[in-house]
């Protein structure tokens, strides 16, 4: 990723405004089919996130609801009428525990993201703008973490945390924090690296500003820039680590909420009984709220990454040629 | 000593910045196994043996011990490739490693094979037709198959081709009279299965491994075909590229000589993170498969809270990621010899 | 000199037009050009950034970017090359026409040792060489370079910017093309080794038959190394002719500005012309210099100047050069705004 050491306000107007960048220019700058998959892409995103905060609107009955109005739900019916994506095994009805399920992801990856900004941002400036000692221990400690494969990392916190902080939402996104730790502590260091050597902060520095306020004021706007490409692959990568643990058995206990990969995993059984319903619709949403993120965030990557662009050509008509000379020899 | 740039200077130069990260590693893996209240013991075998008996396993695992004798035991049976014991049966982890391990390999490799026969051939066509039809189909493809779990990719493979069509068994490695048939001489069943000539056994065993292989081969070809496509797409634009065309270097020549060898490099670099991935992916499969391989034993023993297991399994797991790592760099400085100058 | 007096000129450009298109309207970046370079004759194509010469370089080769549109004939011993189907023209390159890039570092594969690079191309273009033909070709030709044989086998890395330049001149020469197209060969190279290649390039004057079309905004390496050179501004030649008779005695008010603006150990002020470069999606009308011309009349607004011939075959384009044939109002002195401080490149 190509850092630009640019003052904040080059940044701001030579390149436009952040949230305009963001939001608006992807649209306008990319052509044709490029432009559709990243329409697909918000859409898909958006779908699960109204799912996630209108759950308790748009799921007929609760996460672990086996009755309505005192009758039982059928054991393991295929989509019809009143269970429209069928229930499964334990009588739970497939389609709320699928919304509800959007409600836990989001939360879970949210909160997870969020924590690892917060650790992995600061770390990030402070390791990067002081250097020495400190800045080689930190890359070497984050260089360890980012070799490691993130789902033994993930699974090997949910191991331990399960015990002090039970099943729950806080114990899941804690135990996702510490994979993405490493990817903003090592953007926003070499970020922070390169405009560290920039001359308005060496001004700055002489001018006496303190080494907190060069941080805060000058680096910061920088850094931001890779975090919304970042993020958003990030909380990609989250929903389908979280739905792993789950399968394992290690992510959110069925007690707490409703959560896809544990539903996947109580339908590995079922496979050979023909029941397809109660894996399908889990793992179908998986892959949308997947690949919607990813959508979003490599076209974001086009747009905030100006080289990959493809500029648009327009055809060119030549008139004929008019007979005037320039530069005949005789 | 060594001459600049030779590949002997290189590789003792890695190996050497390596050990500071293994025992980076070990310590880490250590210290977060002991983060967690209690002590292991109870927590896997408590309520289950008498408390006389819980001790008798807490001094057999040097658990009485202060945390930094623990600590140095630790590291000196990991330099003997010593791994530990389980807390369940006793059994020593190496025992385990050797009897899983072979599976966790051969669907590793499997996986991989077909990721690659997948990914690269696919990024490349992404790639010389940019912005077409097909770049299009196979980005979108290959975004896909990453992002589907790969234990939804199993159950479905499973639910379509073993239960549907019956083409293909739902689970396992092998009958169970295979797997008595089959002598362990390298513990690597398939290995064996050639090694004892036995052409039923081997052809048995593949066919296990068919779903497996391509489940866990399309999670990662997802993967590889960005790669392949973003480096193409880099080399292809670059300006000795556009040099030997300049030279009237045919097109063909251009594409595979220059602009697809040189992509390879960055690729190859890449690969050896993949191992990553591979690992995690395998714990999955196995999983959803059933494999008897190292993945599953792994889930196993955190279903039965066995931690001296888990930290043996991990620890391995760990060790192979680095040793993998080196190899690729090594790999990488033979292919491009600007890396053994730097 | 070249060996062969008479006879078709080795590349003979009749008026060449490059567009680009983009969302404001064409880029006129090449608007009518021609010229003729004989074989064995170095040609110096000069003028400010911006005005065309790489685009024009490129066309020759047909090294353009998608969304470009080229017209006009591109005559190599009679053939005209824009007349031809892709697949015809690309076999040439190489062969017939080889071209010398600007940034050495970057032009080599830096995965390929300079014996494999050699090889290649010549497989490429001479297929009928035996292994060792090619060896021996292509060491004569590095030695000439001043690249001695036990570099043979090396990587690119291993060579210095100036010495990698020298190899990318070999690998063009080797394949004994009709002509060549040295695009700023030595603006990425320091001071001296300029001077080391610029005088390769005016020895081969004598070694080779090759025709080169030298491109560059140094003045100085045109009087060194060309023959004749060609003066342009916002894609149009507006002066041709002998190097020591366009340098010595200009006649476009251009040409003469240029010559000012170089710096040399006589300079005592800076020189500059006035003004920027102008607008190729929309550029002035007739003669494009007239904005920036300090001695720009009436009818260089209105009617485009002919191309007057002057002493020892060079021609310009000028209506400085008619005056006399022109009406007293046509003549009169053009009033202009002064140009705005804004307006400076």
């Amino acid at each position: 990723m190509t850092a630009a050491s640019s003052s904040p306000e080059d940044v701001a107007s030579k390149r436009g405004f952040l949230p305009r960048r963001v939001f608006v220019t992807p649209f306008t700058q990319t052509t044709g089919l490029a432009r559709w998959i990243l329409l697909a892409g918000v859409v898909l995103t958006l779908l699960f996130v109204v799912a996630a905060i209108f759950a308790p609107w748009i799921a007929p009955y609760g996460f672990d609801q086996k009755s309505a109005g005192g009758v039982n739900f059928p054991r393991a019916v295929p989509p019809n009428g009143t269970h429209i994506f069928g229930t499964n095994t334990q009588f739970y009805d497939v389609f709320s525990r699928v919304v509800w399920g959007a409600r836990t992801a989001i939360e879970v990856v949210g909160l997870a993201l969020v924590f690892a900004l917060i650790i992995g941002v600061p770390l990030g400036l402070v390791s990067g703008y002081l250097g020495g000692w400190l800045d080689r221990i930190l890359v070497l400690v984050n260089d360890t973490l980012f070799a490691f494969p993130s789902l033994l990392l993930a699974i090997v916190f949910a191991f331990l945390l399960s015990s002090r902080l039970g099943g729950g939402v806080i114990a899941a996104a804690v135990s996702l924090t510490v994979i993405y730790v490493p990817q903003y502590f090592r953007v926003v260091r070499s970020t922070t690296l390169s405009a560290r050597e920039a001359t308005y902060v060496e001004a700055a520095r002489a001018m006496g500003a303190r080494k907190l306020t060069i941080m805060r004021r000058y680096l910061f706007a920088n850094v931001i820039q890779s975090v919304p490409v970042i993020g958003t692959l990030n909380a990609a990568d989250a929903i389908g680590t979280l739905a792993a643990l789950g399968f394992l058995g290690l992510g959110i206990q069925p007690t707490e909420a409703s959560e896809w990969g544990y539903d996947l995993r109580r339908a590995l059984a079922d496979a050979s009984a023909g029941i397809w319903w109660t894996s399908a619709f889990p793992g179908l949403a998986i892959v949308l709220l997947v690949t919607g993120l990813t959508l979003v965030g490599e076209g974001l990557n086009e747009t905030l990454n100006p080289t990959l662009r493809r500029r648009r050509l327009r055809p060119v008509v030549l008139p004929p040629r008019s007979g005037q000379d320039s530069g005949e020899e005789s | 000593m060594f001459a600049r740039g030779s590949l002997t200077r290189y590789v003792l130069q890695r190996l050497l910045l390596t050990i500071p990260m293994v025992w980076l590693l070990l310590t880490l893996v250590f210290l977060l196994l002991r983060v967690a209240p209690g002590d292991p013991v109870s927590a896997s075998l408590g309520g289950r043996l008498s408390e006389a008996a819980l001790d008798e396993r807490r001094a057999a695992l040097g658990l009485d011990r202060p945390l930094f004798t623990q600590y140095l035991d630790y590291l000196n049976q990991v330099a003997h490739l010593d791994f530990g014991t389980t807390i369940s049966d006793r059994t020593p982890i190496l025992n385990v490693i050797r009897d899983n391990g072979g599976v966790t390999l051969t669907l590793g490799v499997a996986g991989m094979l077909v990721a690659l026969l997948i990914g690269v051939p696919a990024g490349l066509l992404a790639a010389r037709h940019r912005d077409g039809v097909s770049d299009t189909g196979i980005r979108l493809f290959g975004i896909v198959s990453y992002a589907a779990p790969v234990f939804f990719t199993g159950l479905l493979a499973q639910l379509f081709f073993a239960v549907k069509l019956d083409w293909f068994p739902t689970s396992g490695i092998a009958s169970p009279v295979t797997k008595f048939q089959v002598e362990p001489i390298t513990h690597i069943i398939l290995l064996d299965a050639i090694l004892q000539g036995d052409g039923g056994a081997f052809l048995e065993i593949l066919h296990h491994l068919v779903l497996p292989g391509v489940t866990l081969g399309l999670l990662l070809s997802g993967v590889f075909i960005r790669l392949v496509r973003v480096n193409m797409l880099q080399t292809l634009q670059s300006d000795y590229v556009e040099a030997a065309r300049a030279r009237g270097v045919g097109e063909r020549a251009v594409v595979w000589r220059h602009a697809f060898r040189n992509a390879l490099v960055p690729f190859v670099t890449v690969l050896g993170l993949q191992i990553a991935l591979l690992l995690s992916g395998a714990v999955l499969t196995e999983t959803t498969f059933n494999l008897p391989g190292l993945g599953l034993q792994l889930v196993n023993y955190i279903e039965d809270r066995d931690y001296t297991a888990v930290q043996g399994i991990i620890t391995l797991f760990a060790l192979v990621v680095i040793a993998i790592s080196i190899i690729v760099d090594i790999v990488n400085a033979f292919i491009d010899p600007r890396v053994r100058y730097s | 000199m070249s060996e062969r007096s008479g006879g078709a000129p080795a590349l003979s450009v009749r008026d060449l037009r490059v567009w680009y298109g983009t969302d404001r309207g064409p880029v006129r970046a090449v608007d009518g050009v021609s010229f003729d370079i004989e074989a064995g004759q170095t040609l110096g194509l000069v003028g400010e950034s911006g005005c065309g010469k790489s685009t024009l370089g490129r066309a020759l080769l047909g090294l353009l970017p998608a969304g470009s549109k080229t017209d006009g004939e591109i005559l190599v011993d009679g053939t005209d090359l824009s007349s031809l189907p892709d697949k015809e023209r690309r076999a040439l390159r190489g062969s017939r026409m080889g071209m010398v890039f600007q940034e050495p570092m970057t032009r080599l594969n830096p995965l390929m040792r300079v014996s494999q690079m050699f090889d290649e191309a010549l497989g490429a273009n001479e297929p009928s060489l035996s292994k060792t033909e090619r060896h021996d070709r292509a060491l004569d030709v590095l030695r000439r370079m001043g690249i001695p044989p036990t570099r043979w086998s090396s990587y690119p890395h291993e060579f210095s910017g100036g010495m990698r330049q020298r190899i990318m001149i070999a690998l063009a020469l080797v394949l004994r093309p009709r002509f060549v197209v040295a695009d700023e060969p030595t603006t990425a190279l320091d001071v001296l080794v300029e001077a080391q290649i610029i005088r390769i390039l005016a020895d081969l004057r004598r070694d080779y038959d090759t025709a080169m079309l030298l491109i560059t905004h140094n003045l100085g390496i045109v009087a060194e190394a060309c023959d004749r050179v060609a003066v342009m501004y916002a894609g149009e030649i507006v002066e041709i002719g002998p190097a020591r008779e366009v340098f010595g005695q200009p006649r476009h008010p251009y040409t003469r500005d240029l010559l000012g603006s170089t710096i040399s150990l006589s300079t005592d002020g800076l020189r500059y012309i006035a003004g920027a470069p102008p607008d190729l999606v929309e550029p002035p009308p007739a003669c494009r210099f007239h904005p920036r011309c300090p001695d720009a009349m009436r009818v260089c607004q209105e009617r485009y100047p002919r191309w007057t011939s002057g002493p020892a075959d060079t021609e310009a384009a000028c209506w400085l050069l008619e005056r006399d044939q022109l009406g007293e109002d046509e003549a009169a002195p053009l009033e202009r705004e002064r140009i705005a401080d804004a307006d400076e490149a």
